[in-house]
């Protein structure tokens, strides 16, 4: 468990507001007590400060994970979201889309979301904007990006994707073993 | 659509012979073939009348014997035609000595003299089957003074006293049936015309007892052959009556090479039936040269057989549950149990969830009033373990008994709890919700495979204040202690979840269960020595399996008792069967009544056990327990 370096944090908080924008420091500055980024194993995880203190005892290498997993830097220096972070990341974002039911299990499958699945949209969402997918009774599935703007969407053609899919709840039966 | 192929009805079963499948008879086999190679000779004139004269003999003989009883027995009613009918016979009798070579139906029918006695005896008084026995005694008799008689003839006067003998009549040449009638006639009976007939109608056994009907009146013959009817059914009632009984209430011990023999499930299963009926009600049903032992043993047998356990891990449930509630514990354990899940509170409600899957077309309800979180799933149209709620992490499949721990250790806010086992997750994260997801809680599990499922369970029910890690839970202490809770579901032979793992069944033994204890007991030392005793809110610890083996429960307890400053408090379980203080040779704590075990058959959850532990000191009590850990085991 290490701080996270100065450019690594900047990648992390660039990503992450995409997808929440300001609330961002909402993360870092919460009522019950402080809460911080580390890393370990490239992997990034979100904790109270005092879970964190308490986890120092165990070794390293017995330590599988601490508080929330968010996501993990790419040997390609990047920095990529798992669906772990859904948790902290669907409370506060800005930018969101609704899918029809019908729509739900092609996205739980890992599909991009198409303008016939597509049952709400925040408005003036820009292109390439991150949003966070819900379904028609605000279960978040998933995030990904807008494809297209709000106002494109509308007359847009009903087979023409409106959001490229980047991570879904489905991985959590999917992909288990990769989760982290 | 096509044609539907119907596989389940594979071989299809012909109605008749068919169209043109013509019957054959059976085969006529000619009579000098079946006469054992016989060769057939008319008789000279010599050989004839030494015939005659041996027959009449014979007919002396009889007669002098007859004459005897007759006098014994005073009776002179219908002497008179009888003794016409006697001398008829006895040429009838010459006539039959003569054709003994030709065919077997004469031989079957060489039996005059044995109706003459019967025939008496019946007239004399009545009695059938005393007639009939006597009857056949002197057709023996008759035959060992025929020297040419074979043993086919022997077999002939067998089968003559049944049934077959009126067959036989039929077969019988013109000449002999002519010699019948002649008898008939003289008899003066007007029946001559149907005697065959009514031979052939009879059912009867006794051929004599039938034939010398010849002097009663019709009506009176068939009176006669009515109570015979009569007679023979109330026997075969009653024969049939005393198998039933047999079969219901004596039971009677295999013999030794008996079992070897595969038999049935079907036998089995009611010989486990009568076996329990049996050591019941022991005093009065047992076989006097059968031991109880003996009984329990064929018993254990039997149940291994038809439930396909091993003998130890019988034998252990034999020792552990009377008769009756073994059979209901065997019976439950191959059923499985209701589908539950738990609603996550952290990120729903009950009710909320409940709805949820109602609308995707669940069958559910809840499980009970001791629980606020549970739901029982009867039907679904949907996978349940891949509904967008379960994914979302609304709710997590989790049996009814795994939450019985957690109720037990009754986690508070705030505070720092370890799970020592936690794979699968199940339920650590219900420690978690109960705890708001406020303070920490550690989840530990030995098994680094297993311990990605807790991971991905634990993201998906959004729990942020845990720490997973994965450590050999008998050292734990080495990395931290102070817990002001502990949960210990420990790693078990898994005795109570048969119906889970069908395997257990076989595949445990007494090696296992050892091992299996001593992990325990090494675990549960360390999980005390991991609680923080000056708790202000805890120091609880919850020790738990999945197994009914009181080694593996009460032992385990009574071990930590002895070893470390801790006493059992109630589990706050309001309901399940208390722990044993008395099991075998085993004399446990007497608070052990603050355990509480969970069945199959009585609480339609899985086996399981728990006990909560208070600690008191960091103590360790090792130099007075010794010795008598070494006593004990």
């Amino acid at each position: 468990m290490k701080r996270l370096s100065s450019e690594r944090t900047k990648l992390l908080f660039e990503k992450l507001s995409k997808y929440i924008g300001a609330n961002v420091k909402l993360l870092i500055d919460r009522p019950d007590g402080t809460y911080c980024f580390r890393e370990t194993k490239n992997r990034v995880y979100y904790v109270s400060e005092k879970i964190l203190l308490l986890s120092t005892s165990v070794p390293p290498e017995n330590l599988v994970s601490v508080g929330t997993c968010f996501g993990k830097f790419t040997k390609t220096g990047k920095f990529k979201l798992h669906i772990t972070a859904l948790t902290f990341l669907a409370p506060y974002a800005q930018y969101k889309i609704w899918l029809k039911p019908s729509a739900e299990q092609q996205f739980l499958y890992g599909h991009h979301v198409l303008k016939s699945g597509l049952g709400r949209i925040t408005e003036n969402t820009q292109k390439y904007q991150g949003v966070v997918v819900l379904s028609m009774n605000d279960l978040p599935l998933g995030f990904g990006v807008a494809a297209k703007t709000a106002a494109e969407c509308k007359h847009t053609d009903p087979m023409s994707v409106v959001c490229f899919h980047q991570a879904d709840i489905g991985e959590y039966i999917r992909s288990e073993d990769a989760l982290i | 659509m096509g044609r539907k192929a119907k596989f389940s009805l594979d071989t299809k079963v012909k109605k008749g012979p068919g169209r043109k499948a013509k019957k054959q008879g059976e085969p006529e086999i000619p009579n000098h073939l079946t006469d054992g190679g016989k060769i057939e000779k008319p008789l000279s004139r010599r050989q004839k009348q030494r015939a005659l004269k041996r027959a009449k003999k014979h007919a002396d003989l009889a007669e002098k014997r007859k004459l005897a009883r007759k006098s014994v027995k005073q009776q002179s009613i219908i002497k008179e035609p009888e003794v016409s009918c006697d001398s008829n016979v006895d040429s009838e009798e010459e006539f039959d000595h003569e054709s003994t070579g030709f065919t077997d139906g004469n031989q079957s029918w060489l039996k005059p003299v044995t109706r003459k006695k019967g025939k008496q005896l019946l007239e004399s008084d009545g009695e059938e089957n005393h007639s009939h026995s006597e009857a056949s005694v002197e057709g023996e008799g008759d035959q060992s003074d025929q020297e040419q008689m074979t043993l086919d003839e022997d077999e002939d006067y067998k089968v003559e006293t049944l049934d077959d003998l009126n067959q036989n009549d039929d077969v019988e040449s013109g000449e002999e049936s002519n010699n019948n009638d002649e008898c008939d006639a003289a008899d003066s009976d007007d029946e001559v015309s149907d005697q065959q007939e009514s031979d052939n109608n009879n059912s009867s056994n006794e051929s004599g007892g039938i034939d010398n009907d010849d002097d009663l009146l019709p009506v009176e013959r068939a009176a006669k052959k009515l109570r015979i009817k009569q007679k023979q059914d109330e026997k075969f009632a009653e024969e049939e009556l005393k198998m039933n009984v047999a079969d219901k209430d004596v039971f009677t011990f295999p013999s030794e090479s008996e079992p070897e023999e595969p038999v049935g499930l079907q036998e089995v299963q009611r010989r486990i039936r009568d076996v329990v009926a049996v050591l019941s009600d022991f005093k009065k049903l047992r076989a006097e040269d059968r031991s109880r032992s003996e009984y329990i043993e064929l018993l254990q047998k039997d149940l291994c057989t038809y439930y396909s356990y091993n003998r130890f891990l019988m034998e252990r449930l034999m020792q552990l549950f009377p008769l009756s509630e073994l059979l209901e514990f065997l019976e439950a354990s191959e059923v499985q149990r209701p589908l539950t899940i738990r609603a996550n509170s952290l990120k729903t409600r009950r009710r909320d969830l409940a709805q949820a899957l109602i609308n995707r077309g669940v069958n559910l309800d809840p499980v009970g009033k001791w629980t606020k979180v549970g739901l029982v799933i009867y039907s679904s149209a949907v996978p349940i373990g891949a509904t967008p709620e379960y994914l979302a992490g609304h709710y997590i499949i989790q049996g009814a008994a795994s939450l019985l721990p957690v109720m037990a250790l009754a986690p508070q806010e705030n505070e720092r709890i370890l799970d020592v086992c936690a794979a699968p997750g199940g339920k650590s994260s219900h420690i978690a919700a109960v705890m708001k997801n406020t303070g920490v809680l550690f989840a530990n599990d030995v098994n680094e495979d297993r311990i990605k499922a807790v991971v991905g369970n634990f993201h998906r029910l959004g729990i942020v204040n845990s720490v997973i890690s994965s450590y050999d839970g008998r050292k734990f202490s080495t990395v931290m202690k102070g817990f002001d809770r502990v949960l210990l579901d420990a790693p078990c032979s898994g005795t109570g979840v048969v119906a889970k793992d069908p395997s257990v069944k076989t595949s445990k033994d007494e090696t296992d269960v050892t091992r299996c204890f001593t992990l325990q007991r090494q675990l549960l030392l360390e999980a005390i020595d991991c609680l923080k005793a000056n708790s202000s809110t805890g120091g609880y610890l919850v020790y738990s399996t999945c197994s009914v083996l009181p080694e593996e429960n009460e032992w385990v307890i009574d071990y930590a008792l002895k070893k470390r400053d801790v006493k059992l408090v109630p589990t706050g379980l309001d309901f399940g069967t208390e722990g044993f203080t008395n099991y075998r040779h085993h004399r446990f704590h007497p608070t052990m009544k603050l355990t509480r075990r969970f069945y199959p058959h009585t609480h339609n959850m899985d086996g399981f056990f728990v006990a909560k532990l208070k600690k008191f000191s960091n103590n360790i009590r090792e130099a007075n327990v010794e010795k008598v850990e070494t006593s004990d085991t």
